[in-house]
């Protein structure tokens, strides 16, 4: 039996750096293409992997994708993930937050870590919304916005990031845990990890595999729905201003318009 | 004919360049400038386990070919790292393939590990000031030391990282003249009888070149390679996979410099529009990337070739000289679309520029590379 047993929620996503491409049919992202790792679920797996890095601890990567795409998580073992768990079915095209929250605690549920990881908000969707739900729906406390996390005894011990600073926080495991990019700096992962995570296991699993009817989940059970995606508007220019000796009052005057000062 | 990408070479091209990404142009500007050599930069590529992925895994190594090796030196340089980059890894990740392939079991457990580890510098010592191309002159002699060892005399140059390293592979002549008398050291770069002087040169100033006056430095004998008289022949042995690994650094020269050239065509504009939408402009940038595509391919087919033990003489060479010219036309080609700003540092093509100048002259220069194609493959008569 393994000593500590942590999931990590890892999203895979459509490259941040190449331009989106919208479906006009769901105004959701185009998922078709190729996946990576969302940057923001490697500080999770940072995180996991410094938690539970005994020889008999356990970190699994849980994700939800489509097309059985395995590239990101292949990155997540590469860094010392134990195995992962994949969810893909076309059934969860459409799926919303509480969608996603159902599907990934059906496959964690089984697996009954100790604890569970998960970015803040993923670069693709930012609602920031799953963590919580997957929280109630596992019936576990959820600690958000963790900037430094500790495990003592069978206490998650947890630096909350607040505006002012950050909140300790305490809360008995099994627990929910959100993490921000500020929590650990993530490893690369190494020749030896990429080459050993070729042959960790990813489990590859359907909705009747996790018993979940596909009109809870994807397009048939969201209950959200995008209405419409429209571009961001452009930044208007800005105003130059030619330094005729009087530039610093110029400045103090727009500063104080804009109340930073 | 299987084009499919191989999913561990994926990888290895991802995690590379995820960890360049670290180390922008300005960092690189910056040890260039101050001849700083690149040490934060090598510490994560040696922690990762790259610099011993040529090396037998029982030495510590990954246990990989130089099909992997060439992509991980292509990704450095196009990161922007360029040869700087390249040249601070480079000899560790290659140099030792001689002690590998002839070496005793001493010299490969003793130095191996510590290579792949990353904690072994090593330079390369064949050149010298009156044996460039034509090695066969090489004057550097080890005598006898009368207790199984060696005294080296002579002097080196273009001994690339000498200043960094701990041990250096030198040929030196042990016996009678011509290819015949030549052997291999790994000589301890000792200080107390060795003199290390950096040459200045034209670019790549975050690794430097020297000269090296070695004045009776001690060798005891099994830092001989192989056999006595064998050491060119052993050389020889390299110089494929050095080529390729060379194409290789060329490509990604290309590849950072040709991106910085779109990235400016597509956003600088001049009588309303972006530059790019001139022919003028963008037929080089498109040709430039026709050039390092077919370039990459035979660099691909002859790491191949050789990783499976098959000849690839004619196809490290083409890829040799292909990658050269490809990768000096694209940093060019990068210099003349940004116009003024190609000749100013902060835009960084004009480091590429001095870089990709180089590849056309090691690890030799293109004319003899294409001496081998006129002589091995073309049947021509030989000149010299």
């Amino acid at each position: 039996m393994p000593d500590m047993k942590v999931v990590v929620c890892a999203k895979q996503i459509p490259d941040p750096a190449a331009p989106p491409l919208i479906r006009p049919d769901t105004h959701t992202l185009d998922r078709t293409g190729k996946l990576i790792l969302d940057d923001s679920d490697s500080y999770g797996v940072e995180m996991a992997l410094q938690l539970a890095g005994g020889a008999d601890d356990e970190v699994t990567l849980v994700s939800m994708a489509p097309n059985g795409e395995t590239a990101g998580l292949r990155t997540a073992l590469a860094m010392g993930a134990t195995r992962a768990v994949l969810i893909s079915d076309d059934a969860l095209l459409g799926s919303d937050a509480l969608g996603t929250a159902k599907v990934l605690a059906a496959a964690i549920r089984p697996i009954q870590p100790d604890l569970v990881i998960a970015a803040t908000e993923s670069t693709d969707g930012y609602t920031g919304t799953m963590p919580v739900q997957l929280a109630e729906l596992l019936g576990l406390p959820s600690v958000t916005f963790a900037k430094g996390v500790a495990i003592d005894g069978s206490t998650v011990k947890v630096q909350r990031q607040t505006e002012a600073g950050y909140d300790d926080v305490e809360c008995p495991l099994p627990a929910v845990v959100t993490v921000t990019a500020g929590v650990v700096e993530p490893r690369y992962p190494s020749f030896k990890g990429i080459m050993a995570a070729r042959s960790k296991p990813i489990d590859v699993l359907t909705l009747a595999d996790l018993g979940l009817a596909p009109a809870d989940v994807g397009a048939a059970g969201a209950r959200q729905e995008v209405t419409q995606v429209s571009e961001a508007e452009a930044r208007t220019a800005g105003e130059i201003v030619e330094d005729d000796g009087e530039g610093a009052q110029r400045i103090l005057a727009f500063l104080e318009q804009l109340k930073v000062i | 004919m299987d084009f499919e990408e191989d999913e561990t070479h994926v990888a290895i091209a991802e995690a590379i360049r995820s960890l360049c990404a670290k180390f922008d142009d300005d960092y690189w500007a910056s040890c260039e400038a101050e001849h700083r050599f690149p040490w934060d930069f090598y510490q994560l590529i040696a922690q990762g386990g790259w610099l011993g992925i040529a090396i037998p895994e029982q030495y510590g190594g990954g246990g990989r070919g130089i099909s992997e090796a060439a992509i991980v030196l292509k990704e450095v340089a196009a990161s922007g790292a360029g040869m700087n980059g390249c040249s601070a890894v480079h000899l560790t990740i290659f140099g030792l393939n001689p002690v590998v392939r002839f070496g005793n079991e001493r010299l490969k457990s003793e130095f191996l590990p510590r290579a792949a580890a990353g904690d072994l510098h090593v330079a390369f010592g064949v050149t010298e000031p009156d044996a460039g191309t034509d090695t066969s002159r090489i004057a550097t002699r080890a005598e006898p030391d009368g207790r199984g060892g060696y005294i080296v005399r002579g002097r080196k140059i273009w001994t690339t990282k000498a200043l960094e390293s701990q041990v250096v592979l030198l040929l030196v002549r042990t016996g009678g003249e011509g290819f015949k008398g030549l052997s291999l050291l790994l000589a301890d770069l000792d200080p107390r009888y060795v003199d290390i002087r950096p040459i200045p040169k034209m670019g790549r100033n975050a690794v430097a070149s020297c000269e090296v006056a070695y004045d009776d430095l001690p060798v005891e004998g099994w830092r001989l390679v192989g056999k006595e008289g064998e050491g060119w022949k052993y050389l020889l042995h390299g110089l494929n996979p050095e080529r390729i690994l060379l194409s290789a650094e060329s490509i990604g020269i290309g590849e950072a410099a040709l991106r910085r050239a779109v990235s400016y065509a597509k956003e600088r504009e001049v009588f309303g529009r972006p530059i790019g939408a001139n022919q003028a402009i963008a037929h080089p940038l498109a040709q430039a990337h026709v050039q390092l595509r077919a370039a990459w391919q035979l660099s691909r087919y002859a790491a191949w070739l050789y990783d499976h033990g098959r000849d690839c003489g004619e196809a490290a060479n083409s890829a040799k000289f292909a990658a050269a010219e490809a990768g000096f036309f694209a940093a060019d080609r990068a210099v003349q679309a940004l116009g003024g700003m190609g000749y100013a540092t902060e835009y960084h093509v004009e480091r590429y520029f001095r870089e990709a100048r180089l590849q056309r002259i090691v690890p030799v220069s293109q004319e003899m590379t294409l001496n081998y194609v006129a002589q091995q493959v073309l049947g021509l008569p030989r000149s010299y």
